[in-house]
């Protein structure tokens, strides 16, 4: 008999502080980020700096070491290096990577000295033939970096440089803070 | 007098001028009005069970944080009517195995047993379909349709989910009757009439003067009341019949299109059903304090007043739904047959002891129950505010009182 009137008056109680706990939600701001048209900022701009997103290359620091080729797991980047006859620099005549294969592994963009392979908060990958989701870098040959003795010159290659370190830093060994500058520049 | 035979005498005068009690085809005028007013009401229940689904969503949504349909029309406000659009585009299929005719039926079936309520179910003191000497028995006797409609969609769907869901509807609204039918007698005790006009003009406008107050008694059986109603209208935490975790979706599971659609606009029609008869029996119905003597201004307050009035009882359900988790099959029947029947039996006991001991009511003891009233409502503010402090949501600027998101 006393169970029995326990039940009834647990059932109110509960009952009673469970409504209490429920209101207590409806006048709160919902938590919901209404992706992708109604958020305050893109939602690619809010990802952090680590996100690993689509694969980008910047040519323009990329030394053509090949050092992602094989790092790759799944084979999925695909670089071409010839050497100029004339000039005898080396030039990328194709840096190709298919996003239907990449796992977003990351182990490409650990071992670039450069950090010229990265990750971007980019994830919006939707297309209609695999064969547009691979990546091609390389519309003409360009000639691949060379790291120079002394600060960059060009403030355009600076500025992508100083970034593709930092990333390079803050994404293979963020454990090990290695000083930055004993790789390049 | 009625507003449907008021219609139709006056219809008889001026068109035909005949003396409505002795023009022989007075019956087709009734007919014709009969017919007009079964329309509205049937519109009446279409605009309120459309965006009550919308509604409910919203509710719910905002409770759980999150938003709930908000892109079709301004705010989502036009969702019900594309999902009904949907439904109707749909194909209406019929299992090969399904028992036909049984199964095309079912779904008017479980409609006409909600619907069959507003025959008395009042919108003002004179805006009655018909005001039944018999209303409160024909309402829990017309209600019970229900049961066959949704047995006949779970036999004839021929699929063992369907047939248990509705096994189980079927089990548990003939088992929340009899607590149901138990908290109604307190009042028709109190009143003596078993009219619903006649129980509502014995409440009053002041909440002191509802039957939710007037003694402890009906008190209790306002809770008993408002939980087997919840259980009879299949609404959480009673949804066992669709529970779609184990039976799919219940008696509906073989259901398409417009049929489907039946059903739900069955269950929120019933959403009305349930606050108006709470608002009936509990809550002074349509009385309005004494405002103005013209007639069709006091008819749309008394309208307004009840149906705000029923609205936040479907509101109060939706509450609970996002609130309660469903109770497992044997929980269901041990709440009614092991707590709701015993409770609601003494209770009536109780009652009748008061009506014999207090015939005329005690004052005393009406303003009594309403400061209990009044105080369990401060104490449940004061929860709330507990819990928004404990969660420190003022501090973080999460108060967000805008239904609009």
């Amino acid at each position: 008999m006393s169970s029995y009137l326990r039940n009834i008056k647990d059932t109110c109680v509960t009952v009673f502080e469970g409504l209490a706990v429920t209101f207590s939600h409806f006048v709160r701001r919902p938590s919901t980020v209404q992706y992708p048209d109604r958020t305050a900022l893109r939602v690619q701009d809010t990802l952090p700096f680590r996100y690993r997103g689509i694969l980008e290359v910047d040519l323009e620091i990329c030394t053509g070491c090949l050092a992602c080729e094989r790092a790759c797991p799944i084979d999925c980047i695909v670089i071409d290096v010839t050497k100029d006859q004339e000039t005898k620099e080396m030039v990328m005549t194709r840096f190709d990577i298919d996003m239907a294969k990449c796992m977003y592994c990351g182990l490409c963009s650990e071992p670039c000295p450069t950090g010229a392979i990265h990750h971007t908060p980019e994830f919006e990958g939707a297309d209609y033939s695999l064969e547009s989701l691979v990546r091609r870098f390389v519309k003409d040959p360009v000639k691949t970096y060379k790291p120079k003795k002394g600060p960059e010159p060009d403030p355009h290659v600076a500025v992508l440089l100083e970034r593709g370190l930092r990333y390079v830093d803050e994404f293979a060994a963020p454990e090990t803070k290695k000083p930055t500058g004993t790789k390049a520049a | 007098l009625n507003i449907l035979q008021y219609a139709a005498d006056l219809l008889v005068r001026s068109l035909f001028k005949a003396d409505p009690a002795s023009w022989p085809y007075t019956w087709i005028a009734y007919a014709v009005v009969i017919g007009v007013a079964a329309f509205i009401a049937f519109a009446f229940v279409a605009i309120f069970a459309g965006p009550v689904s919308w509604i409910e969503r919203r509710i719910a949504g905002r409770i759980q944080s999150r938003i709930g349909p908000n892109r079709t029309g301004p705010q989502g406000i036009l969702q019900w009517l594309a999902d009904g659009i949907k439904c109707w585009l749909k194909e209406d299929l019929v299992p090969a195995s399904a028992d036909k005719p049984l199964f095309l039926a079912a779904p008017y079936l479980v409609f006409t047993g909600m619907f069959g309520a507003f025959v008395v179910l009042p919108f003002g003191a004179h805006v009655v379909a018909a005001d039944l000497n018999v209303g409160l028995l024909y309402l829990l006797a017309i209600t019970s349709l229900v049961v066959v409609g949704v047995l006949m969609a779970g036999w004839a769907s021929n699929n063992k989910w369907s047939l248990m869901g509705g096994i189980r509807a079927a089990a548990q609204i003939v088992s929340y009757e009899i607590p149901a039918g138990l908290s109604v007698m307190p009042i028709v005790l109190i009143t003596g009439t078993l009219s619903i006009q006649g129980v509502i003009a014995r409440q009053g406008w002041a909440p002191t003067d509802w039957f939710l107050f007037n003694n402890p008694f009906t008190f209790v059986a306002f809770f008993t009341f408002f939980t087997a109603a919840l259980a009879e209208g299949n609404r959480t935490p009673f949804d066992l019949p669709e529970a779609d975790t184990e039976l799919v979706a219940g008696y509906v599971t073989e259901y398409t299109g417009v049929r489907y659609l039946m059903f739900f606009f069955a269950e929120w029609g019933n959403l009305y059903v349930i606050g108006a008869l709470v608002t009936t029996l509990f809550l002074g119905g349509w009385q309005i304090p004494p405002l103005t003597s013209n007639p069709v201004l006091t008819a749309i307050l008394q309208f307004l007043t009840f149906f705000v009035k029923s609205y936040f009882w479907a509101l109060v359900a939706m509450w609970i739904r996002a609130t309660l988790p469903r109770v497992r099959v044997d929980q269901l029947m041990a709440i009614c047959w092991k707590y709701l029947v015993p409770i609601a039996f003494v209770n009536l006991l109780g009652a009748a002891a008061w009506v014999a001991l207090v015939p005329a009511g005690s004052r005393v003891v009406q303003y009594a129950m309403t400061a209990l009233g009044a105080a369990l409502i401060l104490l449940f503010m004061q929860r709330v505010a507990f819990h928004l402090r404990r969660a420190r949501v003022r501090e973080r600027g999460d108060i967000y009182l805008s239904p609009l998101v």
